[in-house]
């Protein structure tokens, strides 16, 4: 039983001066067009937006923004390389052309890790060590589907949709991308793709390696741009596939504008996972999982374990040694190696984020952040807990997308069951137990398509990734994630 | 090649646990092409050189195995960078073996792309033929396959690089280990494509690769009590009987692939699960 | 941070109940600690911290007294170009050579720590160990590292191995008592823990990875482990108890990651020589390189330093 007065003592003492990760070596050009067609083109009514670091509120470049013209330019090309070199292509030469942007991401991942960082606000070590070889390994692991597709379907024969119409979100930026082209691409499907208003420079990175890997142009096609951007995807009558990963309003807007046409269409949306620990957990382990269910990636992630549920006769030591662990976060500039939690992305998602603590405050819960100093410049949050909250509040209830955790006690593995599934969210969960047999129960019973035991946050390209209820329709990854891209039919 | 100038002629060796030896026994046999020139001396491996590299083969299987998917596919892709670099050579290699030129040319290819296409495999096939089974119990039961282990492998003559490359290839990217006897009549290509698995990160003893005659070392190929399968690729029905009754010794998996067309069906992941065996396990769900 | 006085528990604890630990979840926590980028001043910080914190070993039946002279006279004075270094923690080695130490050693601030109880297979009568003991701390060793027995523990025998443990104590007098766990021989790291907890329970001051005679000697995730014991313990009773990782610690790189691992387990107060020590022989020249690579810009090279 932790006591409140033998305490560990972080502050002073040895500081880690810092780390700079070194910027000499990318190359960021100052205004980028449109990616149609394999060549980058000015935006039809020649607008251009920046895109800033949220660490320093610095600009880092332009963007264009994509008009409805400028969509429909590049669904066309789609089109014309679906009907053409691509979709006439042996399919084991898609495969080797998908092999190659792997290949190319591999050997400019540091670059891409850069980019990623100062564009988006996540950690260095982070974009170095997870995004950019998830993102690599995915191609890698869809390229070598495209000759192979007879397998995954017994029975049936498998054909590509078409052109792709997919719009990505701001907090995975070049992971998701290719969470969406490479399977696309392995189905012989085309592509037009959106990445976020934030978050748009490694798309543009990756337009270049896909010029550079040799693919036929318009096989790929990234354009950058807002809302409406967005939605002239969705709504282009030549786009047979529409894929989003966002908020589950915008999710359940696009259903409803996709709704009496035949567009097939996968969306992955919010979550608000319950992280469920027993007292017979690996207790200290069970607090790393805690801290990479709710601080990785600053909380900016849909399968975050925003709930935690902790056994009753173990909440004081785990939150005791939670506080204790909090302390040694390091948050801070992204670009430096030992920083642990990095920027917000935006000052928007910033205010939210806010406006949640006080909310969270407002009911009543009780709010412990971690005392680490943040920087004057930038949008920044500091790990926060809030315990003495229940079932009905908001902090509980809704998804902030912040480094927010929200503490539940409970005393009986149904009444963590119920609470946990108590959601119209179904994306992931995490139990933390020694014992077996309960994890194969758990893992039965929780409603939602990723369940973590005695680990969180866990992402492989063959590992299927998706969402039961409001989270979400259809799966990325693994051998079930080809269904979204291929329409059966008999043989 | 200028007419001042003599070329320096290759030694071919034997590639056993990452490095490349001659016999142990020092015997060699000539290569000759049509027209009874000497191409090569090649070493006519024998049955010690072949109990060294089943050692070999069995000290590297466990790591092989315990790699991951991932690593076996990047292995695998990069041997067809290397090949694919290295293809003027083996194109000349296999004219010199009689082959003609644009056949030549069509089975490197081939090769290459072969290697690519397991490579594509490593990550898939355990999706495929694994299984969570429903059993009527309250136990979650799932089925998995796992790599056999140490593979001997007797090759046909017919093909000289594809038909290795994909014995190969179907055998580690399941994390097996293997000895392959390259063929009798065209050794050429066996030796120079140890030169580019040892290139290409894939670990010391993973693949042996033996050159001799089939008629000698047959026996011990398909006797060797710790070895766990054997391929065989050519041969009449009495070879084929030999190998099947001396396999029979330590219940050897016996595999024949002698009728395959290596340039069309050998590309299929049933060539994988040939050599993987299935793992059930069962565990109780409850509180 | 006040170090409390030891509040002498001596109840062999419920080892039933103890934590069980995750090696996957180890692994991913240690790796963590290896990706941590210590540069500039507060690299040359840890570098003279982690001199100050080793124990400076020699433990081979051929130690004659002239390898223990020499070894002393590489305590006193590290190197010759570079002021204002610390000296190492102390000199570690076999019961019979501590009088060479401690003469040799006069007039110096450095601890003498002894190996004994049968060191390092512990394969002997209690008797044997306890009159090992006595016999070093008589000739002037100011620490003690105890080997536990790891068969009666492996049988399930807590009993027995904490009770030698307390004799042990006992036996030490006034000197300090490391307990070596031989966490190469406990095979997880759930013993690991559970052995952790039962030396502390007996008395030790500082818990210990190995004897360094056998394969793997210390492990970062071995020393997690047993970090993270000892602060439980501390936050059950009150009472610190030191670390000392032993055994396969060469390099400075590595000595760093460790010092992370401390800073982020345990915080300030135990980064100290009195709480944590390297059993280590070559380390320090590494870190001598290391400290005059920051100081001058160039990369060094082993001629320069003394080999004792």
């Amino acid at each position: 039983m932790a006591t409140s007065e033998n305490k560990l003592a972080f502050d002073g003492g040895w500081g880690y001066d810092p780390a700079p990760e070194s910027m000499d070596h990318i190359d960021i050009k100052s205004r980028y067009g449109l990616f149609i067609n394999g060549d980058f083109v000015k935006p039809e009514k020649g607008k251009y937006c920046d895109t800033i670091n949220p660490a320093t509120e610095d600009k880092l470049s332009r963007v264009a923004e994509a008009s409805a013209v400028d969509v429909d330019k590049a669904v066309k090309a789609a089109r014309a390389a679906y009907r053409g070199p691509w979709g006439r292509m042996k399919l084991a030469e898609r495969s080797k052309y998908i092999y190659r942007i792997a290949r190319i991401i591999q050997e400019r991942a540091r670059e891409f890790s850069v980019i990623e960082s100062l564009d988006g606000g996540k950690p260095i070590r982070e974009s170095r060590d997870i995004d950019i070889p998830l993102s690599a390994a995915h191609f890698f692991y869809y390229a070598g589907w495209a000759d192979k597709l007879e397998y995954a379907f017994p029975g049936r024969t498998a054909k590509s949709l078409g052109v792709a119409g997919q719009i990505i979100p701001w907090n995975f930026p070049l992971l998701m991308a290719s969470w969406k082209i490479a399977p696309a691409l392995a189905c012989g499907n085309t592509v037009v793709l959106k990445p976020a208003e934030t978050t748009p420079l490694t798309a543009m990175k990756l337009a270049e390696v896909i010029a550079d890997a040799g693919l036929p142009p318009g096989v790929v096609n990234i354009v950058t741009g807002a809302g409406a951007a967005g939605a002239a995807i969705v709504n282009h009558p030549g786009v047979d596939k529409v894929a989003f990963t966002g908020s589950t309003n915008i999710g359940r807007m696009i259903q409803k504008s996709l709704a009496g046409t035949n567009k097939r269409y996968t969306l992955e949306l919010g979550g608000k996972a319950a992280n469920i620990i027993f007292a017979d957990a690996a207790i200290d382990q069970a607090i790393e999982g805690i801290v990479n269910g709710i601080f990785f990636n600053q909380g900016h992630v849909c399968c975050a374990g925003s709930r935690l549920f902790v056994q009753e006769s173990v909440a004081d030591e785990v939150i005791a040694k939670l506080k204790d662990r909090m302390e040694t976060l390091i948050v801070g500039d992204p670009l430096d190696k030992n920083t642990d939690v990095g920027a917000i992305n935006s000052a928007m998602q910033l205010n939210k984020i806010q406006s949640y603590l006080k909310i969270g405050q407002a009911e009543g819960g009780d709010m412990h952040q971690s005392s680490c100093r943040v920087p004057k410049k930038g949008y920044w949050c500091r790990p926060t807990i809030f315990t003495g909250v229940s079932q009905s509040s908001r902090v509980v209830q809704e998804e902030i997308f912040g480094p927010i955790l929200a503490i539940q006690t409970f005393r009986k593995y149904d009444e963590a069951l119920t609470k946990a599934n108590n959601t119209p969210y179904g994306l992931s969960g995490g139990i933390w137990t020694d014992k077996g047999s309960k994890i194969f129960n758990m893992t039965q019973k929780i409603r939602a398509g990723v369940v973590w035991a005695n680990t969180f946050n866990k992402f492989d390209p063959t590992s299927p990734f998706g969402g039961y209820k409001e989270s979400g329709v259809g799966r990325e990854g693994g051998l079930h994630g080809l269904d979204a891209y291929v329409k059966l039919g008999a043989k | 090649m200028s007419a001042d100038r003599i070329a320096v002629a290759k030694t071919y060796k034997m590639y056993i646990g990452g490095k490349f030896l001659r016999s142990e026994s020092g015997r060699y046999f000539t290569l000759e092409d049509k027209k009874s020139n000497v191409i090569a001396n090649i070493c006519r491996g024998s049955r010690k050189d072949f109990r060294n590299s089943v050692v070999a083969a069995r000290g590297a299987q466990l790591s092989w195995a315990g790699a991951s998917a991932y690593l076996h596919g990047q292995i695998l892709y990069r041997i067809a960078e290397i090949l694919e670099g290295r293809r003027e050579q083996f194109v000349a290699e296999l004219v010199l073996q009689g082959v003609a030129s644009r056949t030549a040319e069509k089975e490197v290819s081939q090769s290459i792309d072969r290697l690519i296409y397991y490579a594509g495999w490593s990550d898939k096939y355990q999706q495929v033929f694994s299984a969570v089974n429903p059993v009527s119990s309250a136990h979650f039961n799932f089925s998995v396959l796992e790599p056999t282990g140490v593979v001997a492998i007797i090759s046909s003559d017919d093909s000289s690089l594809l038909g290795l490359v994909s014995n190969i290839a179907a055998a580690i990217v399941g994390g097996n280990t293997c000895i392959i006897l390259a063929s009798e009549a065209k050794p050429l290509c066996a030796v120079s494509f140890a030169e580019v698995l040892h290139a290409s990160d894939v670990p010391d003893g993973v693949v042996n690769i033996l050159t001799g005659f089939r008629s000698e070392l047959t026996e011990f190929f398909a006797s060797h009590m710790d070895v766990n399968a054997i391929i065989y690729c050519d041969g009449g029905k009495a070879a084929a009987k030999t190998v099947q009754a001396l396999a029979a010794n330590n219940i050897k998996r016996v595999i024949a692939r002698n009728r395959v067309d290596w340039s069309g069906d050998a590309a299929n992941p049933y060539l994988i699960r040939d050599t993987q065996e299935v793992k059930t396990t069962w565990h109780p769900i409850g509180a | 941070m006040t170090v409390t006085t030891a509040k002498k528990s001596r109840r062999l604890p419920d080892l039933s109940r103890t934590l069980v630990v995750d090696e996957v979840g180890v692994n991913e926590r240690v790796a963590r600690f290896q990706s941590r980028s210590i540069k500039k001043s507060s690299k040359v910080e840890a570098l003279k911290l982690i001199l100050s914190m080793i124990d400076l070993t020699t433990l081979e039946g051929q130690d004659t007294p002239g390898k223990v002279q020499q070894l002393c006279q590489k305590a006193i004075h590290l190197h010759n170009s570079m002021p204002g270094l610390p000296h190492v923690a102390a000199i570690c080695v076999y019961p019979t050579m501590v009088g060479v130490a401690k003469e040799a050693l006069v007039g110096h601030d450095i601890n003498i720590a002894s190996v004994a109880t049968a060191f390092p297979s512990g394969m002997s009568a209690l008797k044997v160990k306890l009159d090992d003991t006595r016999m070093a701390v008589k000739a002037g060793a100011t620490e003690i590292d105890m080997v536990i027995s790891r068969g009666n523990f492996l049988g399930g025998d807590y009993r027995y191995v904490f009770d030698e443990i307390v004799a042990v104590k006992e036996a030490c007098g006034d000197a300090h008592l490391k307990v070596i766990l031989e966490t190469g021989e406990l095979g997880t790291l759930d013993r690991v823990r559970k052995a952790s907890m039962l030396a502390m329970s007996a008395g030790a001051d500082f818990i210990k990875t190995s004897t360094g005679k056998i394969q793997p000697a210390a492990t970062m995730q071995v020393t997690l482990t047993m970090l993270q014991a000892i602060r439980d313990h501390y936050h059950d009773t009150g009472r610190m108890v030191g670390m000392k990782p032993a055994g396969g610690i060469s390099t400075s790189k590595l000595a760093i990651h460790y010092l992370v691992m401390l800073h982020e387990t345990l915080g300030n107060a135990w980064m100290t020589p009195v709480w944590f020590r390297f059993g280590a022989s070559s380390l320090a020249n590494d870190v001598l390189m290391q400290l005059l690579k920051q100081s001058t810009g160039l990369y060094q090279s082993p001629d320069y330093f003394s080999k004792d």
